[in-house]
């Protein structure tokens, strides 16, 4: 009648990502009381973590980020498993497929906004297939990819520019960004 | 109230807001603007690439459900179909049809007003005449009818 303990070791990776993924998921949470004109378009603010992550510690930890996000975000707003989280997920593979390609670009020349608005075409690309396969059998969804790829482009420039000037406040914890130090105005 | 911010996140507030801090402009690099604009160009492209399914360029008039005539909807002009009871007028402008006169005894072709949109469709029935509008390519055939 020992009870049991099983220990589960625990490494520094775990905790980082399980940090992100928090804050991930926060941002989805408070993005699901925003009031969004058509169903489908949001400004996608987690996707921010994700490419902070990504452009800190690689492509694995974003994907663990982003489909951590997915999962528990879905769980906290009561989405799991609805037509929503299938979509939400479709989108995230989709944009991580992208990401493993995009993280390639030249760092000289293309930043994270570049990154942002390849994943957020990505995103809607993913969404939009599964939508087409799926929920609406029919070619009349197309109708609505100006509307959606318009709100990528958007906000795809948007997170993408919120997570540069993030990225450029050098991280205190590990030695990561070095040289984004102000260069002099 | 600043004091109750505890310092670390004072610190990153400063950071994130902080006078002196770069601006916007300077986070994109050269191949940013390329990606945008190239972005721009496609999204701006597929608003008249998806949506012009709707526009109609052909007006067709059916008696009997057999073809009289395709019109063309870029000159305007006006055609006469000899019904089962007697002659209907289709009238055409540029980008749109209507049934102008019919006999039929309710007339609801005739309040149907101007067609505009590919597959919308107006029945006299009475004098067994159709005029339905077709849009390019007749990509839309998975529509029987359209009516609004």
């Amino acid at each position: 009648m020992t009870p049991s303990t099983i220990e589960l070791p625990v490494s520094a990776d775990d905790y980082r990502i399980a940090r992100y993924a928090a804050a991930a998921i926060a941002l989805t949470v408070a993005e699901a009381a925003l009031p969004s004109p058509l169903p489908g378009i949001k400004p996608g603010l987690a996707n921010i973590i994700v490419l902070v992550v990504l452009v800190r510690y690689g492509w694995r930890d974003a994907a663990w980020v982003s489909l951590l996000r997915v999962v528990a975000g879905s769980l906290v707003i009561g989405q799991f498993l609805a037509p929503g989280f299938f979509l939400a997920l479709a989108g995230a593979v989709c944009s991580l497929g992208v990401l493993a390609l995009a993280q390639h670009l030249p760092p000289r020349l293309f930043g994270p906004v570049s990154i942002s608005v390849l994943a957020a075409f990505a995103h809607i690309g993913g969404q939009i297939a599964l939508a087409r396969i799926w929920l609406v059998p029919h070619d009349g969804v197309f109708y609505l990819l100006p509307l959606f790829a318009t709100a990528a482009l958007l906000f795809g420039i948007i997170n993408g520019l919120v997570a540069a000037r993030l990225l450029a406040i050098p991280v205190a914890i590990p030695v990561a960004a070095a040289p984004a130090e102000n260069p002099a105005p | 109230m600043t004091e109750r911010i505890p310092d670390g996140l004072r610190e990153m507030l400063a950071q994130a807001t902080g006078a002196g801090h770069l601006p916007w402009r300077t986070l994109l690099k050269p191949g940013d603007w390329l990606l945008l604009v190239c972005a721009a160009a496609v999204v701006a492209a597929s608003y008249p690439l998806l949506w012009r399914g709707g526009v109609a360029d052909r007006a067709i008039v059916k008696r009997d459900g057999q073809l009289v005539t395709e019109l063309a909807l870029n000159v305007a002009r006006k055609y006469e179909v000899t019904g089962a009871i007697g002659t209907t007028v289709i009238e055409v402008q540029p980008g749109r049809a209507r049934v102008l006169s019919d006999p039929g005894p309710r007339q609801y072709c005739v309040q149907q007003g101007w067609l505009t949109r590919a597959n919308a469709v107006a029945i006299c029935a009475p004098n067994h005449v159709t005029l339905q509008l077709s849009g390019r390519g007749g990509k839309n055939t998975s529509y029987d009818t359209l009516n609004y």
